[in-house]
This record gives C-alpha cells, structure tokens and sequence, in this order.
C-alpha cells in the first residue's frame, strides 16, 4: 500500500498574545493512494486545522508530512503554491467560486496559474465539467447556478489539474440534504476512478460514503476505522 | 500566468466597478489633459516667438537716434535728427564684426494704383536692408546699388499691399503713386507674417533710401536716416559688434564723458530671446501645476486600490489556495492600477489634444503637440499606476492564504 500523504505527530500551537492554544496535539495517520476519507468531530476539535496543513496552506509547528513523497516542511511558500497547484485541489463549504466569472473560467484557474496556454486550458475545463455533469453550463456565472451546481463548478476546478488528493472541508454544509446526496454520489463515482478524497464532515451520513472515518476530539484522533462500505 | 490573462482579469475588475473605475481615472485624465494642453499652449508659444525672431532675421542690431542710456527712452528720441547715411557706410566698411549696415527712414502715406488707394508704411532702405533682414522679392527683382545711387524711384510691395491695390494681378511693371508722386514697382516681396509687437510686417512699401529721403520725408539736413539696422557677421559677435558700433559713433558724434551719446543700440535677438525664455518658465510652471494634479491623481488611485484589495481579500485567498503566488497576486494588483492611470492617460491625451485644438480655434493662437508630449504624458501615467499601484498590490500580495478565505 502506497501513502499518498503521511503526517506523523503533527502539531499545531496558536499563539494569541501572551496565550498558547494547541490545536492539533500529535496527530499522525497514512493516507493511501485511493482511499475514501472522512474526517469527523466535534466543532472545533482541528478539523480545519489539520485540513489546512494537508492543503499546503498552513505549515504544523511541529511534526513532519510527506505529500507524493516529498517532505513538505522545508518548502519556501512559492514551493507550496506549486504543491497546492499541481498536487491538491480544493473543495470548500462556502464554493468559493469567483464572482461574475464564467464557471469555465472558474474550472480554468489552475491552470492559469500551471501557466497553461488557453486552448489547452479550456479543452481541459470542458473535460472536467463534464466528468461532474456540468456539460451546458460552461458559460453561467455562480450566481446564475443552484449551490449543487456551484459546488460541482468547485469539485471541477479541483479536478482539472489531475491532483493526488483532493480535499474537501464541509463540501455539503451548505446544501440541503437531496443536492448533498448527489455530491456524494459524485465523490463516490471520482473515488472509483481512483481519484483520493479527504473529507471533512460532521454528518454521519455524509460520511458513510467514505470508505475510511477519522475521528477527532480535543486535538487528537480517538477513532481510524475502515467501514467497509466503500473499496 | 501568462500576460494577456493577467491583463483580461484586470480588466474584468474595472468593468465590475465602472462609475468607480471612471472617478478613479478623472484625477488622471484631469492632470494628463493638463499636461498636454500645457505643453501644447506653450510650444506654440515658443514657435510663434522663434517665427518672429526668424521675421526680423537674426543677429540685428538696431541704432536709433537719442540716448536710452539714462534709464529707459528719452521723449523725443525717435525724432532726433542725429544719425545719417554716412554713419551705416561707415559701420559696414569700418566695424569688423558688421556684415551689413542699411540706414532706414520711415514715414506713412497713401499709395494709389489707378482708382485703388491704401493706407500704409513707406520705408526707405539702402539694398542691404533686405540682406540683413533676409527678405527676398518673390517675383521682380530687388532695390538695386544703381536704383539707390540714383535715387531712382522704384518701390517693393509687400504683400498685403500688394494685394489690396492689384488684387490677383501682377503689379510688377505698373505705375503707382505714393504720396502723389509716381514710382514704378520692380517687385513683390516674400510673406512676412506679423512682428513680434503684433503688426503686418508685410504692409509696407520699400523704396531705395536715397529716394525717400529726396522726396518722401523732410529733415533738417540732407542724409538723415530715423534708424541703422545691422548684422553681425555671426550670433557670436553681436555683442562685439554693438560695442565697436558704439565705440565708432561715439568718434563720429564726438560724444565724450561729458556728453550723453545721441544714439542708442538694441540687440532685438536678445529682446526675444528673453521672451522666449520666459515663455519656457510659463509653460514649466504650469506644467509643474498640472504634474501636483497627476500625484493627487495617484493618491485617488491608490486609495481606491486599498478599498479594492479589501474588498477582494476573499478572491485572494481562492487565488492563493489554487496556486496564485505572491508575485502573480502583485502582478494582477499593479496590472489593474497600471491599466486604470493608462486608460486615464489616454483618454487625458485625447481631451487635451482636443482642448489644444479648440484654444487654437478660439483665441487664433497656434498649439503644437508634439510626439514626445504624448510619450511623456503616456509615460508618466504608467509611472504614476506603478508608483501608487504598488503599496495596495504589495498589501494583497502579503495576505494569508486562510485569513483570506476565512474573511467576510
Ligand atoms: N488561527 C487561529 N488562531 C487561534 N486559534 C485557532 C485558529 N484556528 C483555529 N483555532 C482554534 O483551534 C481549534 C480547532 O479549530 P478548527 O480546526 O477550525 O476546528 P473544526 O474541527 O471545527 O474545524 C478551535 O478551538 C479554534 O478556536
Ligand atoms: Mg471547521
């Protein structure tokens, strides 16, 4: 078994002034190629937190994560935007869409920043707005498109660039229970292609798509099982 | 991130704000047509000037009788009877660095062809005069040494005189009688324009000196002449020149330090060259007006791109999360300002190129804008977007990929 991502006793300590709050208290799980992942717990018990490192976006103060292999602790923040770009793609709660923005161009934005020329850009978008059902909607702007639209739109834009991991933070807090169904049912269908998700949820029956739940409390993992449900 | 998307996605957040992008830009436009009008307005001053110091012909020195060395002209001056045509000959035979030296007399009169009468100035003049003021005749020919040893009496029209008396035909050949007295015209001199003082130098009839002073003015003695003009040999020695002059009529006139000398000299390149400076100080000065209107332009831009970044903290997030690095985040930042203080330039150039065009229309004064205005203008818009683009881009650049999509 290959692990795609690799933390191992992670922590992460938030100073506020003179006071220190440790977030994540030594946190360490493999993540394999493949896998379906679900991140559970209460609020405020490091989900985000540990999403944020996975993501490149947020370094631990302590602990070591490989991503792919490569040891991403010594990397300068040009080093982690090219991570986040090539290796990583995002899928937020909020869709965090560009407003009055066509969702081609949306689904197009890595690759402008891959410094893609923009034949190759768009013949790439129009693939990945395909493969989440979104052929016809190319040129609607966010707010012309339902939030299940608008998250495809954001699921697309984290596929584009054929990332190792894709990582996902309360992708169905904002939609209502029958649009949540059918993002799993997408998650579920790129997982079989062999596509690797983590998952942050609250909502046990989000996260029984995954085929693997994390549990969080207080910093710390209490629970790493396998559901069998999935691969 | 290639440059043309760079470029799209500026533009995409200028058009998201128009009526802002716009009162953003006035400033510049304002200060930028400024510019242009300014230095628009100010070359053609200079050109004007360099027209009339061209009119006059260059490297003149004027004598005129009387004594201007007391503070300022003497009453009367002008009327002293004290410089003959003997004084210019021996100017031009015994002062080195005189190349020509035309005594001239004035008056006014009516000329009238056939039933056709004008109104104009007639002067007499040795045939240096045209030398040293570099006009040529245009069709004919010019006063020659025999007409003038003669006292012949033949004269040259200028142009307007030319055409208030004969119209679109030719005069040369034909009869006219100035001051009743018949002279026949030999020629037509070039178009002049007017003098630095604002008068038609080309309403004006030339006759030889010496017929003049026989028949058209009256002195008290034979040989009087109301002005000597004269060239120096080079613009490096009219200085030289005025002070041998001096120097030789202060003999002549057997002026000692006892006696104020009766005559006095003025350097009429000098004269304008000094205008023409001033003229240089006018438009610099408001230039330098219109320059304090670009930099409260570039505050206004700023402003409004601090405003902008705030606003998009969130877009800057999604952008960083995705792979935007610092650079690409400064770059799209000083793109929009640099594009919004172009377009300003821009549209500033137009407006004062138009506004050039109407103050040349309205008040018949000649404007010029030159290639290297509007490169300045241009130039200097970009400069203004980059100097006051960058402290709100350096800003955007530096956000926290978190703080930035956690921001409401
Ligand atoms: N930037 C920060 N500064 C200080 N404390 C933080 C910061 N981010 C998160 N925390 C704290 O860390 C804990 C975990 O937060 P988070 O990972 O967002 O929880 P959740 O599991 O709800 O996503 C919370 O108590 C939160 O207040
Ligand atoms: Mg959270």
């Amino acid at each position: 078994m290959t692990s795609v991502i690799s933390l191992s006793d992670i922590r992460r300590v938030f100073t506020m002034g003179d006071q220190q709050f440790e977030a994540l208290k030594g946190v360490s799980f493999d993540v394999a190629i493949g896998e379906f992942v679900a991140i559970m717990g209460a609020s405020g018990s490091g989900k985000s937190t540990s999403m944020n490192i996975l993501g490149c976006l947020d370094r631990p103060t302590s602990g070591t994560y490989l991503l792919d292999g490569l040891d991403v602790g010594g990397m300068t923040p040009n080093q982690l935007a090219d991570i986040r770009n090539k290796k990583l793609g995002f899928v937020f709660q909020g869709f965090n869409l560009l407003a009055r923005t066509p969702a081609v161009e949306n689904v197009e934005l890595p690759l402008v920043y891959a410094g893609l020329h923009s034949k190759e850009r768009r013949q790439k978008a129009l693939l990945a707005m395909e493969q989440v059902g979104l052929a016809g909607k190319e040129n609607n702007h966010p707010s012309q498109l339902s939030g299940g639209q608008q998250q495809r739109v954001a699921i697309a834009r984290a596929l584009v660039n054929n990332p190792a991991v894709i990582l996902a933070d309360e992708p169905t807090g904002n939609l209502d229970s029958s649009t949540s169904a059918e993002i799993m049912n997408l998650f579920t269908a790129l997982n079989q292609q062999g596509i690797t998700i983590i998952m942050v949820t609250h909502e046990q029956d989000v996260a029984a798509y995954a085929g693997r739940q994390i549990t969080f409390r207080d910093g710390k993992i209490i629970s790493d099982h396998l559901t069998g449900q999935a691969a | 991130m290639d440059f043309l998307q760079t470029i799209k996605i500026a533009l995409r957040a200028l058009r998201t704000n128009k009526m802002r992008s716009f009162l953003t830009m006035l400033g510049i436009i304002i200060g930028i047509a400024a510019v242009i009008a300014m230095m628009a307005v100010g070359s053609g001053a200079s050109y004007v000037i360099s027209q009339q110091i061209a009119s006059i012909g260059s490297n003149i020195v004027l004598i005129i009788p009387g004594s201007t060395t007391s503070g300022g002209l003497r009453t009367g001056s002008g009327g002293a009877q004290t410089l003959s045509s003997d004084d210019a000959r021996a100017i031009m035979n015994d002062c080195p660095s005189v190349a020509y030296a035309a005594g001239t007399v004035r008056t006014s009169g009516q000329i009238v062809n056939g039933n056709m009468n004008w109104s104009t100035v007639i002067m007499g003049g040795t045939p240096e005069l045209f030398e040293i003021r570099e006009w040529p005749v245009v069709s004919g020919r010019p006063i020659s040494q025999q007409d003038e040893d003669g006292a012949v009496k033949v004269c040259l029209l200028g142009q307007t005189v030319a055409e208030s008396l004969f119209g679109s035909s030719d005069p040369v050949g034909s009869i006219v009688r100035i001051k009743k007295i018949p002279f026949t015209v030999i020629g037509i001199l070039e178009r002049k324009g007017q003098s630095p003082q604002g008068q038609d130098q080309d309403d004006a009839v030339f006759v030889p000196l010496r017929t003049a002073q026989r028949n058209l003015v009256r002195s008290q003695r034979t040989g009087i002449v109301s002005a000597i003009i004269v060239k120096a040999k080079s613009e490096d020695v009219i200085a030289k020149a005025e002070s041998e002059i001096q120097a030789l009529l202060n003999q002549r006139h057997r002026i000692t330090n006892s006696k104020e000398p009766d005559f006095s000299t003025r350097n009429l390149s000098e004269i304008l060259a000094v205008a023409e400076q001033s003229s240089k100080a006018m438009s610099l000065l408001l230039g330098a007006v219109a320059s304090i209107s670009l930099i409260v332009g570039g505050i206004g831009i700023m402003n409004i791109m601090l405003v902008s970044v705030t606003e998009r903290t969130r877009e800057i997030g999604i952008r960083m999360a995705i792979g935007a690095k610092k650079n690409d985040i400064l770059l799209q930042f000083m793109t929009e300002a640099v594009l919004l203080t172009m377009l300003g330039g821009v549209i500033g150039i137009a407006l004062g190129a138009g506004g050039a065009a109407a103050v040349s229309r309205m008040l018949d004064w000649p404007t010029l804008i030159s290639f290297q205005s509007i490169a300045v203008a241009f130039i200097f818009s970009a400069v203004v977007g980059i100097f006051f683009g960058f402290y709100p881009a350096k800003k955007a650049a530096g956000l926290n990929p978190i703080d930035a999509l956690r921001y409401e």
